[in-house]
């Protein structure tokens, strides 16, 4: 069972009328208004190039928005000094499409370079229990001394997830999690996701193109086009919708 | 202004930017001396052989190459004293430092620019980690202190290489070539030479940072960013070194 999102109304992020746009006439995103309330897990869809992306790399704050206002945690994300935007950082889990493991670094040593940096009391016998339970919790504690060159697409993004896991975040962002993966690992890491969801109560946002995620994940989908998001609702009444271009994506 | 001279401003602009950003985040903690230290081990010492390899070579060459004119004038005896000060005042700090501009700088270039395009730049800066601080501090100031000593490194190589060309030709004993080489040295040649390779460890380090932190989107961003290291690291080292002599000519 999914937790219901109306009995967790706070907004964890709040968007106004985001404008972001690369260089003249490439404007990608023209106006987005979105919220992701507590333990909300907030589905993105649209076709490739629409700007999702984009949207969830402004809220973490390694894009810079032209226009609009993003508040995580209530608090606005322009316009405060990079300290503050760390703490807020601490906060958000981000896992990028390509797992973005550090390639000089081993498993272990992955995902202990934020953990040592940010829990300095932590000694490095429980540092190493920590990276070991998170391991465990997407299965792959046998990979601890890999290097992530030996690792498969799907263990990358697990070890990936883990190590977004690794802070504690309250916040994830899921950028394309099933991206390349077979449907089997894909419905693996699916699961993972709402299993994060449930256990850890966290909101998130997911990008995918694949729908079976869509559909296991999500709480409620959105839909961009033309940089603005001209659908809004839960994947079976988007699916039954009206609107011919918003099915085909259900198809 | 046409586009290639308005990226060529803008590329100067932007890496001055850099190199400011540099000396701030220098100063400011938390310290990164773990990942310090594991850069001068790889820049240091992993490139030890073969800047011994080049010294060698360079001394050994020089010599040979210097002798038949020195012989015709009856002044072979200068031979040590020539070589030690044409390789500690100008050969083995240039050629250590292109060796180096090509071998540093493309591999810090190639390293940073894969990174930045796999988002494991974006992933440190997500977790609340300065890539900058972690990243581009340390190798900068890795190879500004790095440099200086490979440089001391390759003049006592390019020495001995010397000594091996001299008895090629003629029999001199070690400690006579070393007395001659030291009669023949003062400070102020080396004073000036060591100053400035500290100069180009910086240029070193901060090209080949700079290159691959602005590397852009896609593999094929990684090659260009590692070869434009190389050709504007090795460019700017050739400019400090007209600018280093002038400085050293107006004050010696």
């Amino acid at each position: 069972m999914k937790p219901d999102p109306s009995t967790q109304d706070n907004p964890v992020i709040e968007i106004k009328g985001l404008y972001k746009s690369f260089g003249e006439n490439n404007d990608v995103l023209k106006g987005i208004d979105l919220t992701v309330k507590k333990t909300e897990n907030l589905v993105l869809l649209g076709k490739s190039g629409s700007g999702k992306s984009v949207i969830i790399k402004c809220i973490a704050g390694l894009i810079e928005a032209d226009k609009g206002e993003i508040k995580v945690f209530d608090t606005s994300i322009f316009d405060i000094t990079n300290a503050k935007l760390n703490e807020i950082r601490l906060r958000i889990g981000f896992l990028f499409q390509s797992s973005a493991l550090y390639d000089s670094m081993s498993v272990r040593e992955n995902l202990a370079f934020p953990l040592a940096r940010h829990s300095k009391e932590l000694t490095e016998e429980e540092i190493n229990l920590t990276i070991e339970k998170e391991l465990e919790n997407v299965g792959l504690a046998e990979a601890i001394d890999k290097m992530p060159s030996e690792l498969s697409g799907g263990m990358r993004k697990r070890i990936g997830l883990a190590r977004t896991l690794i802070l504690k975040p309250e916040i994830i962002l899921y950028d394309e999690p099933t991206t390349g993966l077979d449907s089997i690992t894909s419905r693996e890491i699916s699961e993972l996701i709402l299993s994060i969801q449930k256990k850890n109560k966290t909101s998130s946002i997911i990008i995918t193109h694949d729908m079976a995620c869509a559909k296991l994940t999500g709480d409620r989908l959105l839909i961009l086009k033309d940089g603005v998001i001209c659908a809004e609702g839960s994947y079976d009444a988007l699916e039954k919708g009206e609107d011919k271009w918003v099915r085909s994506f259900f198809v | 202004m046409t586009p290639d001279t308005k990226n060529i401003f803008s590329d100067a602009g932007n890496i001055t930017k850099f190199a400011l950003r540099f000396f701030i985040e220098l100063f400011k903690p938390p310290y990164e001396i773990k990942e310090f230290i594991r850069q001068c081990f790889r820049t240091g010492y992993k490139s030890l052989p073969l800047v011994a390899i080049t010294g060698f070579i360079m001394g050994l060459v020089l010599t040979l190459q210097s002798r038949p004119t020195l012989a015709g004038f009856g002044a072979e005896s200068w031979l040590p004293g020539m070589v030690a000060l044409s390789l500690i005042r100008e050969i083995a700090p240039v050629i250590t430092a292109l060796i180096c501009a090509g071998n540093i700088a493309s591999g810090i270039a190639a390293e940073l620019g894969s990174m930045k395009v796999t988002e494991q730049i974006d992933a440190m800066e997500v977790s609340a980690i300065n890539p900058y601080k972690y990243l581009a501090v340390t190798r900068i100031l890795a190879t500004t202190l790095m440099i200086p000593i490979l440089v001391f490194f390759a003049d006592l190589v390019g020495v001995f290489g010397g000594y091996v060309g001299m008895n090629i030709h003629s029999d001199i004993s070690f400690m006579r070539y070393v007395d001659k080489v030291f009669e023949s040295l003062d400070f102020v040649d080396i004073l000036p030479a060591t100053i400035k390779t500290f100069f180009f460890g910086f240029v070193i380090g901060l090209i080949g940072c700079y290159k691959g932190f602005t590397a852009a989107n896609g593999t094929e961003s990684v090659g260009k960013a590692a070869n434009s290291a190389v050709v504007s690291a090795s460019l700017t080292i050739f400019i400090i070194d007209m600018l280093a002599v002038q400085i050293t000519d107006l004050f010696f």
